[in-house]
């Protein structure tokens, strides 16, 4: 015996293809499908078959020469969920076989779904056919069938151009030096931060700004599970922040203690990049962290 | 109706893989075997199954020839299908009265090629083989259709390959486990392995089945029905052919020890058990069916040959044996055996 296995491969094939006449049955079908139509055969009893067969399955019959267009959508009846396509198959990407009841048919056409995932699709569905390039008289003249439009995405954007003039100038102007300026109302006696030009309880105007230290107390919080360019990573923290000797809190990110630690009444203070790189932006403050002094009782 | 009966029946131990041998090699020995049980060195008929496409080279069926003694000429005809309906041609053969004995082989290496696309070869050329349909795409279709309780089908999975793995003849193959899918919603072990194999069978007419065989198990019913080829033209759930081929055949007349059904896979044995109408006591695929060994074009003449075996070796009085073909069951065929 041979220590080696012996092996050879071949390939059984019919170069360029193997012609096949039609008939006037199938032929029609397939020219109807040129035209983009779909069209079934009507039995002596009344029935559609969509693909038309020369013959009534159930009686053996010959059909009539009455050409029904049906569809072009459908319900699917049965499906199965392929994960790896095969070559030769319709999609090079996962997809459903279906049997499709398409509308006015009485029998099922069998085809390829694409669904997107396995669980888009359930027997029932209403599905479209999508047309190839090029009709030539072919069943691959239907690329592919696809779900019911149901729904559709709008995008919206616009885009605006925000210049800090006043109040703001003046608080961002602080922060670049790393300073939080506030103001107090001469009339309410309270103190605002960030700094504003008047008093939101009152009217009056606030003259002078108040620098404001960067240590303060959190009074309420919220986890954010869901992924935003700006927080550090998820789930990130954002806090009522208030500032020592302010009456009205800030927001701003909590950082360097795990999420589920952050509390009300806990002790934060500004961690600020570093001199360099400051500029007149709320960047300047990376997040608050706690700083390890005893929580304040809230009032 | 003459009594017919299988008076012989012998199979290959069937491989997961292309063993070497050509086709005259692998069912010599079974040829053999049969022609050892019964004495006969000649038979009045000869009739084989087997698929060109398996090994992609036609007219395979002629250079198996080479394993019967075909000089002097012999009586000899072959379908391009499952050795069952080979015997189905012998035993119409044998009703003619002028012969007494045929013999019935199928053979078929799966190994060969890509069995899930060359049986795309045999759909409809114009509406399913050219969106490349496959073997597991249909059957899952079917099983989508039939919509069993997961549960239901890795308990005829594991009963099938526990009983494969008893029976020396078929494979060795793992328990289902893990939710790893071939074509949703049919799992990787839901698919019958990929065998090569082939069996053979003698029957034989009127006093000559006795004469051979102390316990001939005799065809009292074979029959078999088509339905439309097209999918969507049939109810996949059911197998309108299957009842019909069972109530031809009689299986209702009387109880089934034993039922050897061409399931490949877990949900086809579901539709073919109320198909058949089989009652819970049916001992179904003892011999582990073709989920455990499936040598395409020898699958159902094995089912026919290991329910006649029970009756052979005098351990059953009545069984049946089922064949299938085509796309989701398309063609069945029934066959009632009893002692
Ligand atoms: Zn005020």
């Amino acid at each position: 015996m041979p220590s080696d296995p012996l092996v050879a491969q071949h390939v059984l094939e019919f170069p360029g293809g193997y012609t096949r006449t039609t008939g006037p049955v199938i032929g029609r079908f397939l020219s109807e499908l040129r035209g983009r139509r779909i069209v079934g055969v009507r039995t002596n009893e009344g029935k559609v078959l969509v693909p038309p067969l020369e013959y009534d399955p159930a009686t053996g019959e010959p059909v009539t020469a009455e050409y029904v267009e049906v569809g072009p959508a459908g319900t699917v009846t049965t499906w199965a969920w392929v994960d790896e396509p095969l070559e030769g198959h319709p999609l090079d990407r996962p997809f459903a076989w279906a049997l499709i009841k398409l509308d006015g048919a009485d029998t099922a056409l069998l085809h390829a779904v694409d669904a997107g995932n396995a669980k888009a699709l359930a027997v029932g569905a209403r599905v479209w056919p999508v047309w190839s390039d090029r009709p030539t008289g072919h069943i691959r003249d239907i690329s592919h069938f696809a779900p019911e439009v149901t729904k559709i995405v709008s995008s919206v954007r616009a885009e605006y151009r925000l210049q800090a003039g006043g109040a703001l100038r003046v608080f961002l102007e602080g922060v670049r030096r790393g300073v939080f300026l506030g103001g107090r109302c001469e009339s309410c006696d309270k103190v605002y931060v960030p700094y504003r030009a008047s008093c939101p309880e009152c009217g009056s105007g606030i003259a002078d700004t108040l620098e404001l230290p960067d240590t303060g107390t959190i009074t309420t919080f919220a986890i954010n599970n869901l992924p935003d360019p700006r927080a550090p990573q998820v789930p990130f923290v954002s806090a009522y922040i208030l500032l020592d000797n302010a009456d009205i809190p800030m927001i701003a990110l909590i950082g360097d203690v795990p999420a589920h630690e952050v509390r009300q009444g806990m002790r934060v203070r500004a961690v600020w990049v570093p001199e360099s790189e400051r500029t007149a932006s709320m960047s300047n403050i990376r997040w608050f962290a706690p700083t390890g002094e005893p929580d304040v009782e809230l009032s | 109706m003459r009594d017919v009966a299988i008076v012989a029946f012998a199979q290959t131990r069937h491989t997961d893989h292309d063993a070497g041998q050509t086709e005259p090699e692998l069912i010599l020995p079974v040829i053999d075997e049969v022609k050892e049980r019964t004495g006969l060195k000649r038979f009045g008929f000869t009739c084989s199954g087997s698929c060109d496409y398996l090994a992609g080279a036609p007219f395979s069926f002629v250079s198996a020839l080479d394993a019967l003694g075909a000089w002097p000429p012999i009586s000899e005809s072959h379908v391009e299908m499952d050795g069952a309906w080979a015997l189905y041609e012998a035993w119409v053969r044998l009703q003619h009265g002028d012969i007494d004995s045929a013999l019935v082989y199928g053979f078929g290496k799966s190994s060969l090629g890509d069995l899930n696309t060359i049986m795309t070869i045999q759909l409809d050329p114009y509406y399913l083989a050219p969106l490349g349909l496959d073997l597991l795409s249909y059957a899952a279709l079917q099983a989508g259709a039939v919509g069993a309780d997961r549960k239901e089908l890795d308990e005829i999975v594991r009963r099938s390959r526990a009983d494969g793995r008893a029976n020396p003849y078929a494979l060795d193959l793992p328990d289902p486990d893990g939710e790893d899918f071939a074509v949703q919603p049919l799992k990787k072990t839901d698919v019958p392995p990929i065998t090569d194999g082939a069996a053979a069978i003698v029957l034989a007419a009127g006093d000559l089945a006795r004469e051979l065989c102390p316990n001939p198990a005799y065809i009292r019913g074979i029959a078999h029905r088509i339905e439309p080829h097209y999918l969507g033209m049939r109810d996949l759930s059911t197998s309108a052919s299957a009842a019909d081929a069972a109530r031809a055949a009689g299986v209702g007349k009387g109880p089934v020890e034993v039922a050897e059904l061409h399931a490949q896979f877990p949900h086809e044995e579901i539709i073919l058990r109320r198909a058949l109408e089989l009652p819970g006591e049916t001992v179904i695929n003892p011999s582990g069916g073709p989920l455990a060994a499936n040598p395409v074009m020898a699958t159902g003449l094995i089912r026919i040959g290991e329910a006649a075996r029970r009756i052979l070796d005098g351990d059953a009085s009545r069984t049946v044996g089922h064949a299938a073909g085509g796309p989701c069951l398309q063609h069945n065929l029934v066959t009632v055996l009893e002692a």
